[in-house]
């Protein structure tokens, strides 16, 4: 789309992952559709495309359903701001653009809870997901001597993924106790296709030690690069040698958008009701930005939310079966995956817990409020606008991040002065 | 196999493979990206775009993303030293 391009549609979905890509195709069949997403390509994190391609096959599948709709996918879009109902404010490969629409579809996805302990903001300290994402973009990790470590299903996964590329997988410490997860395979019982998929992880890894109930306490390094991580069950403690650490505690839904937009947001994640609207008329939310659920969860919300967006409400009503189901494993989940108490006791004084503005633990230990640590520290105000942090703070502190102002992310100063010159008439929209 | 591409990383000639980022170039050098606001060399974190952490001065860009930019031939990559 050319820059300044004032473009209009039915449904606009906001994130071209799993649940994005069902909500548009179900939408598609009636209705003018398009997909907003940062990244050049459809699929998400999960089905990220990789330099070394062999994609999953269900990943194959919803990109033909994609190709086989008339779907506009606006790719490198985004969106900063949504200065009133109907409208948002993009920045694209080719600068800004206004989209319209008539229902929006916010299907945010999540990102990885990061934990500050000492010595993670060395070189070669990396989130799980996040090192499976460099590898997928060329980083080889043939012979790399590997510690995974957080919570979190996704560790399996992001380990027997390093394996597969000739990483030696040294441990995966899980955080969550043995007790948790026991209970969590007994609920597996009701989703067999998690026990195949849970199989399949345990066979790719059957020479590598799952350590539940084990979490990192200390990284160590020489000149800034990573060496050795040193682990701890509360007991006892472990040093391992390592060149990279991959730490990812579980997931955290993207609730800039939806926060923006003025959306209802529980602990969770997004406020929707059966239909995944959201408090807000006309905006729709699907998959991990209403609470982490994984794949299953994010393509049934997707598809209830096109379906219900389009109009086709006794459609995405047949499916409120497969959402409850979808939903009752998010439960067991966040319940076997909760994060321990030790957790929040990891920082020294002088540990960084803001990574932009170098803001450390001592600095924001005694601030009443997220708010009012960012005023006296900074933290929180550097590039990532609290990406990284903010969930962080809310974990050790308890602070809410409360106050999303745009624009949401940081834009080309151009981009900013190119919305000036737009009028805004279309005030009796609200 | 994919074809190689030629850049430069702080004036140091390196060879990646086709479809390679920035930031695993980077990574795979154990070269830092960015220097911190104390003066801590930092590397990538969240390869997704999220974190900041792994900006560089690409082709005389200050700021830029690497784990969001594809190597291209003759690029020419700077990391704070």
């Amino acid at each position: 789309m050319n820059s300044n391009q004032n473009s209009t549609f039915d449904v606009v979905v906001a994130g071209g992952g799993p649940a994005g890509m069902a909500a548009a195709c179900a939408a598609a069949g009636t209705s003018r559709v398009a997909i907003l997403d940062e990244n050049p390509e459809l699929g998400g994190q999960i089905w990220r495309n990789s330099v070394h391609a062999l994609e999953s096959p269900l990943a194959q599948q919803w990109r033909r359903k994609i190709d086989e709709r008339n779907i506009t996918f606006l790719a490198g879009h985004r969106i900063f701001a949504a200065p009133e109902r109907g409208l948002l404010h993009a920045e694209g490969p080719d600068g800004f653009s206004e989209i319209r629409y008539n229902h929006l579809i916010l299907a945010t996805g999540a990102r990885e809870q990061f934990l500050p302990f000492p010595g993670w903001t060395l070189r070669g300290v990396t989130g799980a997901g996040g090192l499976q994402a460099l590898v997928k973009s060329g980083l080889t990790v043939a012979n790399k001597r590997i510690v995974l470590a957080g919570s979190g299903p996704l560790l399996l996964a992001v380990a027997a993924y390093l394996q597969q590329h000739g990483a030696h997988v040294l441990a995966i410490c899980e955080q969550a106790s043995l007790s948790r997860l026991a209970g969590f395979s007994l609920a597996l019982l009701t989703h067999p296709g998690k026990i195949a998929e849970g199989l399949r992880y345990r066979g790719a890894l059957s020479q590598v030690p799952y350590k539940p109930g084990w979490w990192p306490i200390m990284a160590h390094g020489r000149k800034g690069q990573l060496r050795a991580v040193t682990i701890s069950n509360g007991h006892r403690q472990i040093e391992i040698s390592c060149d990279l650490l991959a730490c990812g505690f579980h997931l955290v839904p993207n609730l800039e958008l939806p926060a923006l937009l003025g959306c209802e947001i529980t602990d969770h994640g997004v406020s929707v009701n059966a239909l995944q609207q959201t408090s807000i008329p006309g905006v729709y939310c699907a998959g991990e930005s209403t609470g982490i659920g994984g794949l299953e969860k994010s393509l049934i919300e997707g598809e209830i939310a096109g379906l219900a967006s389009s109009g086709q409400y006794e459609r995405a009503q047949a499916l409120r079966f497969k959402r409850s189901h979808a939903l009752r494993f998010a439960t067991e989940m966040r319940r076997a995956f909760a994060l321990r108490e030790e957790l929040r006791h990891l920082c020294q004084p002088d540990t960084l817990v803001c990574r932009c503005e170098d803001i450390p633990y001592e600095r924001l230990n005694g601030h009443t409020s997220w708010r009012a640590a960012k005023l006296h520290t900074r933290c929180g105000m550097g590039p990532c606008q609290g990406r990284v942090c903010g969930s962080a703070a809310h974990f050790l502190f308890g602070w809410q991040a409360n106050s999303i102002r745009p624009p949401v992310l940081p834009v080309q100063v151009g981009t900013l002065a190119g919305t000036r010159t737009i009028p805004h008439t279309n005030h009796s929209l609200q | 196999m994919p074809e190689l591409i030629s850049l430069r990383i702080n004036h140091r000639l390196v060879q990646v493979a086709y479809g390679t980022s920035v930031a695993a170039a980077l990574m795979q050098q154990e070269a830092g990206c960015r220097i911190s606001v104390t003066g801590e060399t930092r590397g990538p974190l969240c390869g997704m775009g999220i974190c900041y952490e792994c900006r560089v001065t690409i082709n005389g860009v200050p700021d830029r993303l690497s784990c969001r930019i594809p190597c291209a031939e003759g690029m020419a990559v700077r990391t704070d030293e």
